[in-house]
């Protein structure tokens, strides 16, 4: 289970930050100052991520039981199922924050949207690698083009890549904003064309269909399921809180690095006629 | 609004013809393409035979991408992007034209292609309508797509490579579905080719209809 020690690593980082709480920097005298992205807030939600994913860990890999066909392979969906869901929460998050930019130019929004799709690529990445783990002793392969869901999601994982390429390709700010809001919406809008071709293509689909409906696991297993995607529904708001701080400074940043520069160009005009009228 | 339409496919395929970059660039690089498919999967023709679609679409992707830098190089050079804005013409016209413009030079080059894959790739054509249903409605798709990312990486610095990795993957539904429309009409494959067609409109019309909405505000800003 890397995943969940990855995820307890990060989670020890993050709460153990010192800090004096959000850091504002409002002007360029205060730029030296030490900025941090944690809170009291945030500090809680922490440990509670930490509490959560010990309590998975003992629940997953102790209290629940091995599968009778899948074996001890059914435990990967302790990770798999959550990633998987929290991908797509992602994805309608970014959907929603590049409405709201192309709508509102709500400069919140448009963090939002970037935050998410940073942690749609890592939920996704996520999905696909637990999914092909554990692929490999229940369906005897890591890797199935039969599989509707498996396909598009790395269609998806690929969009979500290029739009941080996108975001990563710099430029003005308002600029790259609407480049990236038309691409969170082409992404959101086509995935349905996708998921349909492919499964048109694929025509048959190895997936579980259900595995939470169909009444096959065990009432411990299912309880551990939802544990999970409390636990890492948790990490996803403490991650996203954190990384949209973070968006949000390097905004304030931008700014404030514009204005010391006008101030500086400006100073350097007035010293400049200063000299000519003393000449 | 139709004639602003036909005013800019006009323009950009003046300047094609003044220029001739498709004819003299793009064409000799899908026929490379193909070529080297063949070499690629050896000259066994069964194999190239049932691959065909397959490798004609992605040769089509692969041109869409060069297709779609020229198209938006036009806009780019020599500030022409303001001029477009000052011409008061709709953005939706703008895109309507532009879409219209890559799509017929696209569609040009498909029949091209079509020739190449029956001399070099021995195919048959077993039903003609659908093959050219197929390439109309999927070109169009493939063109409304292009112009609206070809307008949103404009102003990007790395465009060339930025461009391919957005482009490519949306492109994939299009890919899977003209690719299987076209196993049916060269009778590789008993596909109900015809069906997959429905599904190539709606990426048109989806993206379309993205584009419109959003070509104005690329078109301003981006």
């Amino acid at each position: 289970m890397s995943a969940g020690t990855a995820g307890t690593g990060t989670g020890a980082a993050g709460t153990g930050a010192a800090g004096t709480g959000t850091g504002t920097m409002s002007t360029g005298d205060r730029r030296d100052e030490a900025a941090t992205t944690g809170s009291r807030g945030t500090r809680l939600l922490g440990l509670g991520v930490l509490v959560g994913v010990v309590a998975l860990i003992l629940l997953g890999f102790f209290a629940a039981p091995a599968d009778d066909e899948q074996r001890d392979a059914v435990r990967m969906i302790f990770v798999h199922v959550p990633s998987a869901f929290l991908t797509y929460t992602a994805l309608l998050t970014t959907a929603v924050g590049s409405v709201m930019w192309l709508w509102k130019r709500s400069r919140w929004w448009d963090i939002v949207a970037h935050s998410a799709a940073e942690m749609g690529v890592i939920f996704c990445g996520l999905t696909l690698f637990t999914g092909s783990v554990w692929g490999r002793p229940t369906w005897n392969t890591y890797w199935d083009w039969g599989d509707v869901r498996l396909v598009t999601t790395l269609i998806l994982l690929l969009m979500m890549v290029g739009y941080l390429a996108l975001r990563a390709a710099g430029g003005d700010e308002n600029a790259v904003a609407t480049r990236a809001a038309v691409v969170g919406l082409l992404a959101a809008v086509n995935l349905p064309i996708i998921n349909r071709s492919v499964e048109w293509w694929a025509n048959r689909t190895l997936h579980q269909k259900s595995s939470l409906t169909d009444g096959n696991l065990e009432d411990l297993t299912l309880f551990t399921l939802f544990v999970g995607i409390v636990v890492w529904a948790l990490f996803f708001v403490w991650a996203m809180v954190h990384r949209f701080r973070i968006g949000w400074l390097e905004h304030q940043l931008a700014s404030v690095e514009l204005e010391a520069a006008l101030v500086q160009r400006r100073a350097e005009a007035s010293a400049g006629s200063a000299e000519e009228a003393s000449l | 609004m139709l004639a602003d339409v036909w005013l800019v496919t006009d323009k950009d395929l003046r300047i094609e013809w003044r220029s001739r970059v498709t004819l003299s660039q793009v064409v000799p690089f899908a026929l490379t393409v193909l070529v080297l498919f063949g070499f690629a999967l050896d000259a066994n023709r069964g194999v190239l035979n049932a691959a065909t679609s397959g490798l004609f679409w992605l040769t089509v992707l692969f041109v869409t991408v060069v297709a779609v830098a020229r198209s938006t190089a036009i806009e780019t050079a020599d500030g022409a992007r303001r001029a477009l804005l000052l011409a008061g013409i709709e953005p939706a016209a703008v895109f309507f034209g532009k879409t219209l413009a890559v799509a017929l030079q696209l569609l040009g080059v498909e029949i091209l292609m079509v020739g190449g894959v029956l001399v070099f790739y021995g195919t048959t054509v077993e039903s003609l309508p659908l093959l050219l249903a197929t390439c109309a409605v999927a070109t169009v798709g493939i063109a409304a797509s292009g112009t609206l990312l070809g307008a949103l990486v404009a102003g990007v610095r790395a465009r060339e490579t930025v461009l391919p990795i957005l482009l490519l993957p949306l492109l994939a539904p299009v890919l899977i579905a003209a690719s299987r429309a076209f196993d049916d009409a060269l009778g590789v494959l008993a596909v109900d080719g015809w069906a997959w067609l429905g599904l190539l409109g709606g990426f048109g019309v989806v993206n379309a209809a993205l584009g419109t909405l959003a070509y104005g505000r690329l078109l301003e800003e981006a």
